[in-house]
């Protein structure tokens, strides 16, 4: 009974302290996100009034005793980033054909290439990347402690404060509320928001690492844990800022120029290192040993570079500053830590791949550990290929170009989003009770469609970014730059049009993965030939002096 | 090599033990690298002419990134002679001290704009913003016909310069209290903006946009961009070099 009210009244205090924010509002663009607050809380806290079972807490009825790992939020988790994958590569191929076709800017400001670039990156990486993050840190600390997920109210309020966190994120967006500093757009009344929601996640991962039945914390939750309380420090630091008014949107950052240059890219490339690296190499280090059903390849391998890569990781930030008013010694510091964290990232990837030894026929057998494969695999590629960018030389030409964004897909699209994929397909069959999934075809084609759009992208971005640096760089024999920039931005076109139509090839392999999900949740099995036949003679399956004769009989 | 496996085992059987450790090696990096700026005199050098923005600029300066222009838009110029070549004198620390948050970018889909000031004609930033391609064919730009037509959403400047004073940067308590009367003293050739210049030294004060009988968000985004990269004079630090 406690509980309850206790709940209800905070929604209803948060639902009120909305409607003053927007009554107040001095800006109209914080009256739309408030009554988007209010809105939400009134609905939430009607469904959740809804579904409470009034008879358990008058004592009526007995609590039904929990049974099992606590899935309901993990299988929300699910739905919530599929549907957000979704969204965010939609945004992105439209933001891809806005660079090739600029018309399609449509003249409103709410479509606009600036407002729905932060919509697509946020979208990406904090909707779709951080739903798979939460729902499968849940599975995953769940099932290598042997224990319930502590918290499980705590835990429901972690995964609907986190869609609400954004929803006023991408709204913010499109109604022009932003930071304006890469990755850390949302203002500061949703980044207290999300430093709350933040907080309840560690403690009911923490938590439920306390409550475990086995001696040792696994690998994976390592990598979670030093996720989640990173995150937190990098989210709370670089969002410092002043608002102009407890109601407007607007806040003025705490830092300035160089050192607000230098903090936001400390929290920009550690976003890269912890939210999409530690995170997704934790999710790596449950599902790959699962799915190949072999024991990871190396433990002293798993600790020497989870701690090398961690401490290295958070050095590296001032390489997205090479050449700028930035410090001589800090940009050297950059570059050199740059180039160590190449060891103990491969150290991640030699200890995935290496888990498949004995189990290497699988790649041919079986989409998912072809996935977790090429996944590995990008990730190998593009954290070689971070290192080599970094280097200043490397840098002069590549910064500022389309090099960068090809670098970024190649990692997102390529390990981010293929061992999204990966994990997904094997949660869902198992969260939902279903002997298999859908179409294990499906999973194939979304496979090839995944990786042929991978490879029109950062191929095409390579060229791009390389012929950009290029040809702003490059003197005539009188002496003068022989390129306009606008000739440049000409030159781009079919480019721009090739990383579209990649883009679009992966959008399509992830419109598969839904129907496969959903028709799987569904409980539907898809009638198809197996992903390979072993070819079987039962004649020749004797003892080579034994008669045919007799084998017959 | 045994052993560091064995004394890990006690790391990884105490949760607290492995969060409190994982939090000592991330902050290390941060503590070194990011810590000395705010200390070390020389990572800004001060520089004459650098003057917080003027409540006009500032307005402009909010739009800019309510677009989203960062997004495609640097404004670092590096030291290499092609950069300086054709965006103008490398960019100094001093000219983003003001800056929050700093706009230096990370991609050029459009060109570099830390000097775009005074390159352009007012009457030419107004054509490119609403149409781009009107001025530069192979522009890919979105266009922003709207900026011309919306006037500045009303709002007290005074708490937006507050704000900013309360994060480091020079505005006098007059400044903070005249914010609106400056703010409208610029885009009005006719308002007395004898107050205006001597708080902001050099401050542009014309109607920007063509439209003088309103303050539109087009006046404030051109005032923003035709002061960019304008504070420092390079030309008078010329005298002083020696040559060898």
């Amino acid at each position: 009974m406690d509980g309850l009210v206790m709940r209800a009244g905070l929604g209803l205090l948060l639902c009120f302290l909305a409607v003053m924010g927007a009554a107040l509002a001095v800006d109209r663009a914080f009256a739309a996100q408030m009554w988007i607050v209010a809105a939400a809380t009134l609905g939430g806290l009607c469904v959740y009034l809804g579904r409470t079972d009034f008879d358990v807490i008058l004592g009526v009825k007995k609590r039904p005793a929990p049974v099992g790992y606590y899935d309901d939020v993990i299988r929300w988790g699910v739905i919530a980033t599929v549907f957000w994958g979704l969204a965010g590569f939609l945004v992105g191929v439209l933001i891809a054909l806005q660079l090739t076709f600029p018309a399609l800017n449509l003249g409103i400001e709410y479509t606009s290439f600036g407002r729905l670039r932060p919509l697509h990156t946020s979208a990406v990486i904090f909707a779709f990347g951080g739903n798979a993050l939460i729902a499968t840190s849940f599975y995953v600390v769940q099932r290598t402690c042997r224990a319930r997920l502590a918290f499980p109210a705590l835990a429901r309020f972690v995964f609907w404060g986190y869609q609400m966190f954004i929803v006023l994120a991408a709204t913010g967006y499109v109604l022009g509320i932003t930071e304006a500093r890469e990755y850390a757009e949302p203002e500061w009344y949703v980044d207290i928001w999300l430093t709350i929601v933040w907080v309840a996640y560690l403690i009911v991962f923490g938590g439920t690492i306390l409550r475990r039945s086995e001696p040792h914390i696994y690998v994976a939750n390592w990598f979670y844990l030093a996720f989640i309380i990173t995150i937190a420090m990098l989210h709370i630091v670089n969002n410092l800022s002043m608002p102009a008014s407890l109601f407007g949107s607007k806040s003025y950052s705490a830092f300035a120029g160089v050192q607000d240059a230098l903090t936001q890219w400390w929290y920009g490339h550690n976003a890269v290192g912890f939210f999409l690296t530690a995170g997704f190499l934790a999710m790596m280090y449950y599902f790959v040993p699962k799915q190949a059903e072999r024991p990871v390849y190396s433990y002293r391998l798993s600790i020497l570079h989870f701690w090398s890569l961690i401490f290295l990781y958070i050095w590296a930030g001032p390489h997205h500053l090479h050449y700028t008013a930035l410090p001589d010694w800090a940009q050297t510091l950059g570059m050199i830590f740059s180039v160590m964290l190449w060891m103990p990232s491969w150290g991640g990837m030699i200890n995935g791949l290496m888990t498949l030894n004995g189990a290497w026929d699988k790649v041919r057998t079986d989409p998912i550990i072809r996935m977790m494969v090429m996944a590995l695999a990008f990730y190998g590629m593009s954290t070689f290929e971070g290192p080599m960018m970094s280097v200043k030389a490397v840098n002069s030409l590549s910064h500022y170009t389309n090099w960068t964004i090809g670098h970024v897909h190649s990692g997102a699209l390529g390990w981010n989003g293929m061992i999204t994929f990966a994990c997904l397909y094997y949660m869902v069959p198992r969260l939902w009770g279903r002997q298999r999934l859908y179409s294990l075809r499906m999973v194939n084609w979304h496979f090839w469609c995944a990786t042929i759009g991978i490879v029109f992208y950062a191929s095409a971005m390579w060229v791009a970014g390389i012929m950009q640096g290029l040809m702003w760089r490059e003197y005539g024999s009188d002496g003068y730059l022989v390129y306009s920039f606008a000739e440049v931005v000409r030159a781009m076109f079919p480019m721009y049009a090739i990383r579209a139509f990649g883009g679009l090839l992966y959008l399509s392999g992830a419109i598969i993965m839904t129907v496969n999900i959903w028709l799987t949740i569904a409980g539907r099995q898809r009638a198809e030939k197996p992903m390979t036949e072993t070819p079987y003679n039962p004649a020749l399956d004797r003892p080579a002096s034994y008669p045919a004769a007799l084998a017959a009989e | 090599m045994v052993s560091y496996t064995e004394k890990h085992k006690k790391i990884e059987r105490n949760v607290t033990i492995l969060g409190v450790l994982t939090l000592i090696v991330v902050a290390i990096g941060g503590i070194v690298e990011i810590a000395p700026l705010f200390w070390i005199d020389s990572t800004v050098e001060k520089v004459d002419g650098v003057r917080p923005y003027t409540p006009l600029e500032l307005a402009g300066r909010n739009i800019y990134m309510r677009e989203g222009c960062y997004n495609c838009h640097s404004q670092m110029i590096r030291p290499f002679r092609d950069e300086v070549e054709r965006y103008g004198h490398y960019s100094l620390a001093a000219e983003s001290m003001y800056d929050h948050p700093f706009q230096w970018g990370s991609e050029r889909t459009g060109p570099d704009l830390a000097r775009v000031g005074g390159r352009y004609s007012d009457e030419w930033h107004v054509q490119h913003l609403k149409d781009p391609r009107a001025v530069v064919p192979e522009s890919i730009m979105p266009t922003y016909p709207f900026l011309a037509e919306r006037e500045l959403e009303p709002r007290d400047w005074s708490t937006d310069l507050r704000a900013l004073s309360r994060v480091g940067v020079p505005y006098s308590n007059e400044a903070i209290a005249d914010a609106n009367e400056d703010l409208r003293a610029q885009a009005d050739p006719d308002a007395d903006s004898s107050g205006l210049l001597r708080r902001y030294p050099k401050a542009q004060v014309r109607d920007f946009d063509g439209d003088p009988k309103r303050i539109t968000e087009m006046d404030a985004l051109v005032a923003y961009l035709q002061m960019l990269g304008t504070q420092v004079d390079f030309d008078a630090a010329k005298g002083q070099e020696k040559p060898r």
